[in-house]
């Protein structure tokens, strides 16, 4: 689908959260990263939210509150203290994050507050022990500049990491504590973004930045991109947990589709003459009988373990449940999605989608005729507990109604396809109450100063003087930088002796271009690349060979590049075969020499490269070819 | 804290300027301050941080200090909201519940969060609790009452004997259980102290706290509450006891005898642990599991009453280099008896103990305990312990130190003469006294 973001009015906000790569956590000395062979101990937990005094309702809140389970913590005792497991108050705010924060704040031309404040932001879901995470504001205000377009910074702030969910049951959730307390810095930008490639540019040029400090850690699971975006008409949807960079664009353009597709719905809704009433009066039924001896294997399961089978008529709502306007954007899982985030329930189907899912046309037909649903009608069907499944279809009563209106506000978990699913609410003000357990730390002008003095070089200039003093396009040095090569790079030409540009190719070119074509090219390891340059340099192979070599390793693990050079026929050659080739060949290809010798020399070197190819340079080889014509010409 | 300060925390030349600004905490305003415009809610200032500052909350929930120098302008936007929470109705107990009475001394069990300043505001009434806890109404119909608002670290003798005045006061009215909610630092000797001023009661005694605020949703205020309600309204035993986590996990709460436990780690919930003795019961997934056999049953008849406490009792850790003066000087300010903490099996240095039988031999109680905390003293196994029997040290068995202090301060309370003191705090009247030792766990290595 092709969609003018322009007109329709797209919003988008960022909030890049990143794990700092410091020495310990934020608030007690375990390190960031983990390590093996602690001894774990496991115990339970249950957060209670204390109420609040202005007595407000927070959606969001009742949202967890109604989910109040047990919580089993994993602590391993080398990555979790007792303040991890929030049986002894925080140490001090770890100074090596707050500047990494500061830092982070003067190159976006930010205002650091005079004075940090830790906060308390409630989260009873569990995943911080204290329920609550602790963060603070950093900085104010400041910009980027992502294609020449402003784009304005609301926020920077640090915070801690949660712990991470091992497993979910229906009343029991398991955490591993070894990720809380790592510190995360948020940075957070205004919504002034207006298509998904605008999004992707600015997170990645976001990512450049914070990687300047040389202080955050890479690879999955270190970055979490959240996103809140809005069309006109629409709502402001939260998308939580984007883990990939690349999967921003797609997030984006996919909840695009999904709003306007809500919108669109709405207004087939209205055509057809759906009012509230329609919907919150209807009732719920009772339809267990009519799957007495179904074959859906689900509904059996839930049938014989005393569950029931309830059933919801929503009268014209026919064909719109099932409507899709992307993968796995309909209405029916929006439907779904709710009813299973509050009510936990597994069986959901709607006629749309039916008969199926073992579910027989006899079965529908029945369900359809007790339900007096006619053409245009939908039913619902949930079956669990009683209670469980009469709670999900009240859900979707609600979100019935909800798609008369349009697209309901709301936080949405993103999946790795790009689509999301309902997540809660999206909640009121934030509940924030000072951290009293940790003092104020006022940031000195002097020290601002300081670190002014010595403020990394950002990416983009770290790339102007890579392509400066070494003669590389700037392309090829930002490719350095963004693959992580730079250093092995500067390391190779000092010690090998390689030229910079073959290195370079190398490094970045040929990795990048392998990857793509999908070869496991991280198998390769730097000592690999080092010795593939190294044998350049030295003449032992042609630089034409890398390609190959990378390849084969990276489809031989565990292998030496010399084992490479043995298994491709790589071992350099001895020049008297090749002049005896030469010879050889221009015996062959005399009448030619005779009539054309331009041509006949380029005939002898396409066989000579079958032969050779890799092994000799072929500048080289052409040489010895032009010599030995001329030395054969003159001698006749 | 100065309750009522408008100004909370602020001082010197911030405090003027807010004050001729006419603001108060809680109230939006605007600070200019070096061509920067800060808008939000006036937050109170930690009182040991710089006073140069002005901390306000920006409209995105977080707090952020503003230093103040050269010119700076303060102005109100609008006026502080008062909380207006409405408690929700109390819920309706059952039918047939134990009648349970919950006595705060200070610190919060349950508590209210203004986020907008960050205010915690205890629950005190009966209602107030409930509608925090509501899980209680199930367990028990609750009374809720206050009987001091101190820190626990400021209670003394005389505030014990209060406290058992006013328990034995609801023991008289027929309740079917106490609870008193107490500051962790010293609920250890205060529930010593009614071990003795409360024998053999008919309904337990029991006292709680927790490790974590009650403002913060981790806190174990709830769940010991919960633990400690089940036992003051449906133990089958009645004695005064402690109802604390026993591990990390919130699943699973100890019964500790109140003459047997003490504090023993400053920040972990597990932080109580009865000593030279097992917990006497335990609660899991809502039930009691008792652990011990000598109980006082609930609806006992042999109950006394013995209130008193002396302030003329002192406990003294000995350590090495200790000067005897020390000993002197207390019994110059009055104090009639001293409990000792010795070392090892219960021993001071000799330099000490001529000064010791001196005062001995001029009526001041000497007795002995050990720093080591487990096990029991033994002073006939070297010399310097039996010079010290001899100069008329009283060996306290596997007494605690605190309860030996706790168990003098009651003994001078009642007893005539020094012969008096010694006799009755070598008899065993709560449990603190003379159990089985027990080994310890073996240790496995892999
Ligand atoms: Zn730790």
């Amino acid at each position: 689908m092709k969609i003018d973001y322009q007109s329709i009015g797209l919003k988008v906000g960022l909030e890049i959260h990143r794990q700092l790569d410091t020495r310990c956590k934020l608030f007690c000395e375990c390190p960031t990263e983990f390590v093996d062979g602690g001894r774990e101990i496991r115990f339970v937990r249950w957060l209670r939210e204390a109420q609040s005094e202005l007595g407000e309702v927070d959606p969001a809140a009742i949202f967890e509150a109604r989910k109040r389970r047990k919580i089993v913590y994993h602590a391993d005792t080398l990555n979790t203290c007792l303040v991890e497991m929030d049986e002894e108050p925080p140490h001090d705010l770890n100074r090596e994050a707050v500047e990494v924060g500061l830092v982070t704040a003067l190159l976006m031309n930010a205002k650091p507050v005079d004075e940090i404040h830790v906060m308390r932001k409630i989260v009873i879901d569990g995943s911080n022990t204290t329920g609550f995470q602790r963060t603070c504001v950093i900085a104010l205000g400041g910009e980027i500049i992502v294609d020449g377009k402003k784009i304005p910074i609301q926020t920077i702030t640090i915070e801690e990491d949660a712990a991470r969910i091992i497993e979910r049951k229906p009343h029991e959730i398991h955490y591993d504590l070894r990720r809380l307390g790592i510190p995360l810095i948020e940075i957070s930008t205004a919504p002034v973004i207006n298509s998904p490639r605008e999004a992707y540019r600015v997170a990645y040029a976001i990512g450049r930045l914070l990687r300047a400090t040389g202080k955050v850690k890479r690879g999955i699971g270190t970055v979490r991109q959240d996103l809140n975006i809005s069309i006109r008409d629409g709502a402001l949807i939260e998308i939580k947990g984007v883990q990939e960079l690349d999967l921003l664009p797609k997030v984006v353009e996919l909840e695009v589709i999904r709003q306007l597709h809500l919108l669109k719905i709405r207004d087939e809704l209205k055509k057809r003459g759906v009012t509230e009433q329609m919907i919150s009066e209807e009732p719920i039924k009772d339809v267990t009988e009519i799957f007495k001896k179904t074959r859906s294997r689900i509904l059996r399961r839930k049938i014989d373990s005393g569950g029931r089978v309830l059933a919801l008529r929503l009268r014209k709502f026919g064909g719109l449940l099932g409507l899709e306007a992307a993968p796995g954007i309909r209405l029916g899982a929006e439907f779904a999605g709710r009813a299973r985030a509050w009510s936990e329930v597994e069986g959901i189907f709607h006629t749309d989608e039916l008969p199926g899912y073992g579910i027989t046309e006899a079965e529908v037909r029945r369900l359809k005729d007790f339900m007096e649903a006619g053409e245009l009608d939908a039913v619902i069907i949930v079956a669990d507990e009683k209670s469980k499944a009469e709670d999900a279809l009240q859900r979707v009563k609600e979100r019935a109604i909800e798609a008369l209106r349009g697209v309901p506000s709301e936080t949405r978990a993103a999946r790795s396809d790009g689509t999301t699913i309902y997540l809660r609410p999206r909640p009121g003000a934030a509940r924030m109450y000072p951290e009293t357990d940790i003092p104020p730390y006022p940031i000195s002008r002097e020290y601002l100063e300081e670190l002014k003095r010595r403020l990394p070089p950002t990416l983009d200039e770290v790339a102007e003087s890579l392509s400066r003093k070494y003669g590389l396009s700037k392309q090829i040095a930002n490719e350095l930088i963004d693959l992580e090569k730079v250093e092995l790079f500067e390391r190779i030409v000092s010690e090998t002796g390689v030229k910079p540009r073959v290195a370079a190719s190398i490094l970045a070119e040929h990795m990048k271009s392998l990857k793509r074509e999908g070869f496991n090219v991280e198998l390769v390891g730097d000592s690999d690349l080092f010795e593939i340059s190294k044998l350049i340099a030295g003449g032992e192979i042609a630089k034409e060979a890398a390609p190959e070599i990378i390849k084969w390793l990276s489809k031989n693990p565990g292998k030496s590049v010399r084992d490479a050079l043995d298994a491709l026929n790589l071992r350099p050659v001895d020049m008297s075969e090749v002049e005896k080739k030469i010879d050889e060949l221009i015996k062959r290809y005399k009448s030619m020499i005779e009539e054309n010798p331009r041509k006949a020399s380029s005939v002898i070197m396409g066989e000579l490269m079958k032969i050779y190819r890799g092994r000799i340079d072929g500048g080289k080889l052409y040489q010895m070819v032009r010599e030995r014509i001329h030395g054969q010409g003159g001698g006749s | 804290m100065a309750v009522g300060d408008r100004l909370q925390g602020y001082s010197g030349r911030v405090r003027e300027i807010l004050k001729e600004s006419g603001v108060e905490i809680g109230d939006e305003i605007e600070v200019e301050v070096r061509d920067e415009t800060y808008r939000g809610i006036l937050m109170a200032r930690y009182e040991l941080a710089d006073p140069n500052y002005i901390v306000i909350k920006l409209p995105n929930g977080y707090n952020v200090g503003i230093r103040v120098e050269g010119e700076v302008k303060v102005k109100r936007i609008a006026s502080a909201k008062k909380p207006r929470f409405i408690p929700p109705p109390k819920p309706k107990f059952k039918e047939g519940l134990p009648k349970v009475t919950i006595m705060s001394t200070g610190g919060t069990i349950a508590s209210r969060i203004d986020y907008r300043t960050g205010g915690v505001r205890p629950a005190l009434t009966a209602e107030d609790l409930l509608s925090i806890v509501p899980e209680l109404s199930n367990i028990a119909e609750i009374d809720a009452k206050i009987l001091f608002s101190i820190f626990s670290e400021d209670m003394t003798p005389e505030l014990w004997n209060r406290m058992a005045i006013e328990v034995d006061r609801l023991i008289k009215d027929g309740v079917d259980g106490v609870i008193i909610a107490h500051g962790t630092d010293t609920m250890g000797y205060s529930a010593a102290a009614l071990s003795f001023a409360l024998q053999k009661p008919p309904i337990p005694i029991v006292f709680v706290g927790a490790q974590r605020s009650s403002d913060r949703p981790s806190s174990d205020a709830a769940t010991n509450l919960i633990a400690a309600t089940r036992v003051a309204g449906h133990a089958p035993f009645a004695e005064v006891c402690v109802v604390m986590h026993a591990w990390h996990s919130d699943d699973l709460l100890a019964v500790h005898r109140g003459t047997r436990v003490r504090k023993l780690h400053t920040s972990s919930r597990d932080a109580f642990r009865s000593v030279n003795s097992p917990p006497i019961a335990y609660v899991k997934d809502g039930k009691i599991k008792l652990n011990s056999e000598n109980l006082n049953k609930r609806g006992s008849r042999e109950y006394r009453f013995e209130p008193g406490f002396s302030s003329k009792a002192a406990l003294v850790k000995f350590y090495p280099g200790m000067d005897a003066d020390i000993l002197e000087f207390l019994v110059e300010k009055g104090v009639r008896g001293i409990v000792l903490e010795g070392t090892g099996l219960g021993h001071v240095s000799t330099r000490i103990i001529p000064t010791i039988k001196k005062l001995h031999d001029d009526g001041i109680f000497f007795g002995m305990t050990s720093q080591c905390i487990f096990g029991r003293v033994n002073m006939r196994v070297y010399d310097t312990g039996r010079d010290l029997l001899k100069a008329g040290v009283i060996a306290l068995d596997d007494m605690l130190p605190e309860t030996a202090y706790v168990k003098l301060s009651w003994c001078l309370a009642r007893a005539r003469n020094l012969e008096e003191v010694e006799e009755l705090m070598l008899k065993p009247i709560a449990g603190e006294l003379g159990e089985r030792s027990m080994p310890s766990m073996e240790v496995k290595l892999e």
